[in-house]
Parts: C-alpha cells; structure tokens; sequence
C-alpha cells in the first residue's frame, strides 16, 4: 500500500491522534471510562495501522523486537514492583495505602503505576502478536 | 513481617522472576534464575506447610480488602500439601533441565523457555493457594496458556499438533470452568469460596446450581484429562521436551484433581455434589474405565513417553475412584497417591529424559541393552515402574493399599477387581521396557554412556525418595490423612 499517497497521508495524521488519545485513556482511565488495557490496546493499534500502510519491515525498524520483549516484561515488573514496595512498606500486597502519608494519594499513585504497567506489556504484546502474525520471521 | 506475607510471596516470587527472565534472556542466566526461584518457592511451600500444620488455616487478603469483597487466599492443609507438591516437583525438574533443554531448544528460545516455566508454576502454585473461584481461573488461564508454549517447544514438529489439540481441548475445559463460576456468581452474588460454600445450600435445589455444577465437573474433568476427555494428553506429554513432560505429568493433573476436591468438597459440599448429583457413581465408572483402557492402550504403545502418557491417565483414574468412595479413607488415597504419583511420574520421565538426551530416542526399539548401556538411569526408570506397579516398599504400593482398603471398607469389590487388573496391564507395560533393556541383549556395539550428573542426581532424588515414601509413610500419610479429615469435614 506504500505506493497510495491517500492512505500514506490519512495514515500520518491520524496516528499522531491515536497515539495521543491512547495517553488520554490511560491517564484519565482514573476518572472516566477508560484504563491501561483499553490505553495499550489503542496505542498498539496505531502502531499497527503504520505496519499496514508502511510495512512490517518499517514497523519492525520503528520497535525492533528486542525493545518490544523487554516492554512486555518491563510492564509486569512495574505491577508488581508496585506490590513489592506495599510489602516492604509492611503492608499486604498492592495495598496503595501505604505508598503515601495520605490514603486516597497513596491509591491514587497506586492505581495509576499498576495501569501503566497493565499499558506497557498490553501494549507490547499486542505490536508483538501483529508482527508475529504478519511477518513469517520470528518476532 | 515476613510470615505474616508468606502467601503472597509464594505467588508473587515466580511471578516477577518470569518477566526477569524474559529481561536477561540468557540460557544460563535464565536458568539459574528459574533454580533459585523454584527452590525458594519450596522454601515459602515448607515454612507454609510448617505453619499449617502448626496453627492451622492462614487467611491472607489483598490490597488491604476484606475476605468477600477482595481476593482472599485462604490456606488449609490441602492448600499447602498440593503447592508443597508443585515447588519441590519444580526444583527437582528444573535442576535437570539445564543439560536437557540445551540438546532439545534452540538457544535463542531459552530464554522464553523458561519464562513460561516459571508463569506455569506461578499459575499452579496461585491455583493452589487462592481462595478465590475467579483468581482460581485466572491462575488456570496463566499455567495452560505456559503450558501450551512449554508444549509447542519439543524438537518433533508433532509437538505442534500436540500443543494445538491442547490448546483447543485446555480452551473448551477452561471456558467451561468460567461459564460455571459464572453461573454461581449469578445465583450466590459472590466469588469467595468460603461464601460461596455458606450461600449454596440455600440455593442448591435450582436448575442454575446443577448447571453450574455440572459445567465446572466437565471443563475440570478436561483439565485432569478423566478418561473420555484424555485425547489431548498422550500427544502432549509424548512430544514436550522431556524436562516439561516431567513438570506436567507430575504436576499439572495434580492441581487440577485438586481443584475437583476443592469444588466437591469445600464449595458444593459433598452431599451436594455425590448424593443429590449422582456424581459418585458418574466417576466410580469413568475412574474404572481410565484404569482398564488406558493401561490396556498402554501396552500397544511404541513410543516409551507415549506410553507412560497413558500410563498417567490411568493413574488418574485411581485418583478419581479414592473421590467416588465418599468416604475419609477414599479421600485419604486420592491425596496420598497426588503425592505419590508425582514422585513415580516424575522419576520415569526424568529416567526417559535422561535416555533422550543419550540416544535422541525414547521409542521401544532403541531400548535394546540399555541396562547395561546406562545402567543407572534404567535404575532410576526400574524403581519408578516398581512403583508404578505397587511393588511393596515403594510408595505406589503405599497408595494401592489405602485405596484397596477404602474399597473394602465400603464393600465395592468391583474396585477392588479394577484395581488389581491394573497393577497387573501396568506389570505388562512395564515389563516390556525392562525386558528389552536387561533381557535384550548387550549385542549392540554402540557403547553409550551414562547421562551427566546434573540430570542423573535429580532423577535418583525422586527415585529414592519413591523408595523413602513407600517405607517410611509417617509424613506423607500423616499429612494425607489430616488433609482429607480436613476437606470431608469442611463439606
């Protein structure tokens, strides 16, 4: 599809905006619908929407694989670390209290890491399974 | 402090270790990571263990939410017992693997190799230890989806299909698993096993509790591999890396029978679940078809791992028959024979494994001699088959008998007739691995070595511990015993 200045064109205006709007789900996912799931899967999707009309071979050039592997293991170590910390903090797993002096900041910060983790590894996953479908090469 | 959050630990521990993994990416790296965290899984499995036994149930919640409103993980003895099973089976296994996976993987899959190890054993170890029936399938959901990777990495294009056909088959069980608790969910309000087990009786007589009962027997039934939903096992243990196949058979059946006696028992409560359900008869017959036609498929088998495959669905059939006596001393062989049977399971597939790794063969032909060619590793596979069999001063022998005495104590001569056959079609199974390896010959020129010391070691532990448990049974009996006084109370 390289060779269809519509689509080329369309294409990166509109990815800008999905990558943006992608930030917009997962930072106010505290307060509306929304969250890291949903942001992961959205952010994934521009980057896939640029594998279609660029390529495989230019998305794996934009996010090698390698960088991706260690964003889907980055993700979970961010989670968990989360429950971690409450644990040294002598509290119970992910308990958000103990993060800060004040309880609704300390689920308030909480929530907000464990979401961005959820984004990063969903994020990750999901431009992983895409190249592994598209590309016949391992991933 | 650090008592007190012991059961988080022992999930949370494999659980960031598996993302490490996948951060360092290097075979022996990776490897010694996945050790040190099986082997302090173990470490957390025992001190739980010590604990239960000690002060009995531990409740632990999440995130500071109370017990029916967040995930609660509530450890009794049959909790404790089963991970105590799935941590040290992991080290033992994991321990052997280094030398075995290098021959079987390529390098470069090492890695994610062993990341998928270690969020199998976080899925089997948080299936054991949650008191939650949501968490539970979520657990459920972690160590198939692992398992199915671990699979698919066996160096036989088969180990394709095979993982395939179990994804499907795991899938279908899994779903089903879901659509059940989600039919309690409905008709109780609630997740928490210990609520759900006080809201059902109320609700018991409707049609949404049978059905819900009767999706999650079927979808576990699937994941136990019960004889008529076993097809996708065979091919799955038969074309895994030998270090999986070990981790599996010994393992992965075990939890799921565990979840069975957890929604029998704790949940639905038996007089539910085998009386007003006739699901005591429904599995005294599929238990007793498991034991026949899966031994009698077992002879007919070429391929040694194959075999032992079978082998293991017609051990689970011995589980299911100790579950449809519905009495403590049942009960009682079904937990000794989860332990029992990992150690035997474990010990032939590493023995297997080992030969693999030597010949690059586990098919019947190719075991001409080996005896004499590797003979401590056919000492490892004879002690294990003696087990298997339920030769005296082997632990098989030790779980036979509980569940011949269970039989008589309920006068089901039947299962007693069941029970015998298949000592004796796994004496013929058996039999002809041993013939071919002693009483084949040593005409074959070839000298084949023994297997290294990183994979001999571990399988002579389990070896020796078969022959350990089968005479000295104060532990493994005491602890059975107490488990299933436990869980036939608490129903």
């Amino acid at each position: 599809m390289n060779d269809n200045p519509v689509l080329r064109i369309v294409a990166k205006i509109i990815i800008p905006m999905i990558l943006l709007f992608a930030l917009y789900v997962q930072f106010h996912g505290d307060y509306g619908p929304g969250g890291g799931f949903q942001a992961g899967v959205i952010f994934a999707a521009g980057f896939i929407l640029y594998g279609l009309v660029f390529g495989t071979e230019a998305l794996r050039s934009a996010v090698p694989p390698h960088i991706l592997r260690i964003f889907i293991a980055l993700g979970l170590v961010l989670y968990a670390g989360v429950g971690v910390t409450t644990l040294l903090m002598e509290a119970d797993f992910l308990a958000y209290n103990a993060l800060s002096q004040d309880p609704v900041a300390g689920q308030h910060l909480g929530i907000f890491l464990v979401e961005l983790g959820v984004g990063i590894t969903v994020g990750a996953v999901m431009i992983t399974v895409f190249l592994g479908f598209a590309g016949r090469n391992d991933p | 402090m650090i008592i007190t959050q012991l059961p988080a630990l022992q999930v949370v521990i494999p659980l960031i270790a598996a993302p490490l993994c996948l951060l360092l990416y290097r075979p022996l790296a990776t490897w010694l990571l996945t050790v040190v965290t099986s082997a302090t899984a173990m470490l957390i499995s025992g001190l739980i263990l010590a604990q239960v036994l000690d002060q009995g149930v531990i409740d632990y919640t999440f995130g500071g939410w109370a017990a029916p409103f967040g995930i609660a993980y509530r450890i009794d003895l049959v909790n404790a017992y089963v991970l105590m099973i799935v941590s040290t089976i992991s080290t033992i296994v994991s321990v052997f693997a280094r030398v075995s996976v290098a021959s079987e993987i390529e390098a470069h899959n090492q890695g994610i190799f062993y990341t998928a190890w270690l969020l199998c054993l976080t899925g089997l170890l948080g299936i054991a230890i949650t008191g939650d029936a949501f968490n539970l399938f979520v657990f459920l959901e972690i160590s198939s989806l692992s398992s199915y990777v671990l699979i698919a990495m066996g160096n036989d294009r088969r180990s394709l299909t095979a993982a395939f056909q179990y994804l499907i088959m795991g899938t279908i069980g899994a779903t089903f698993i879901l659509i059940g608790i989600g039919l309690l969910y409905a008709l109780t309000g609630t997740l928490n096993m210990l609520d759900l087990a006080e809201r059902i009786p109320e609700v018991a007589n409707t049609r949404t509790a049978r059905a819900g009962f009767a999706f999650l027997t079927v979808g576990i039934g699937l994941k136990i591999a019960l004889f008529p939903l076993h097809l996708w096992l065979p091919n799955a243990y038969a074309y895994a890396p030998s270090a999986v196949s070990a981790f599996l058979a010994a393992t992965a059946t075990k939890v799921a029978v565990y979840v069975l006696l957890r929604f029998i028992f704790s949940v639905f409560g038996k007089d539910f679940a085998l009386d007003t359900m006739p699901l005591a008869l429904g599995l005294a017959i599929l238990g007793s078809s498991a034991v026949i036609f899966a031994s009698a498929i077992a002879i007919f088998q070429d391929n040694i791992k194959r075999m032992l495959a079978y082998s293991s669905v017609a051990q689970i059939g011995y589980l299911i028959l100790g579950v449809s006596l519905v009495s403590p001393a049942g009960l009682t062989a079904t937990i000794l024979h989860l332990f029992n049977h990992a150690l035997m399971k474990g010990a032939l597939f590493l023995a297997l494994g080992c030969i693999a790794w030597r010949i690059g063969s586990s098919r019947l032909g190719d075991f001409k001699g080996l005896g004499y060619r590797m003979p401590w590793t056919m000492g490892v596979f004879l002690i294990g088959s003696l087990s298997l069999v339920g030769i005296p001063m082997t632990a098989g022998f030790i779980s036979k008998w509980y569940l011949v005495l269970a039989a008589l104590e309920r006068g089901w001569w039947p299962v007693l007739v069941v029970i015998l056959a298949g000592s004796l079609l796994a004496v013929i199974y058996v039999w002809r691995v041993i013939e071919s390896a002693y009483l084949g010959g040593k005409d074959n020129e070839a000298q084949v070595g023994e297997a290294p010391l990183s994979m001999l070691i571990p399988a002579w532990i389990l070896a020796l511990a078969n022959l350990y448990f089968g005479v000295s049974t104060d532990l493994s009996v005491g602890v059975a015993t107490e488990a299933a006084t436990t869980l036939f109370g608490a129903g």
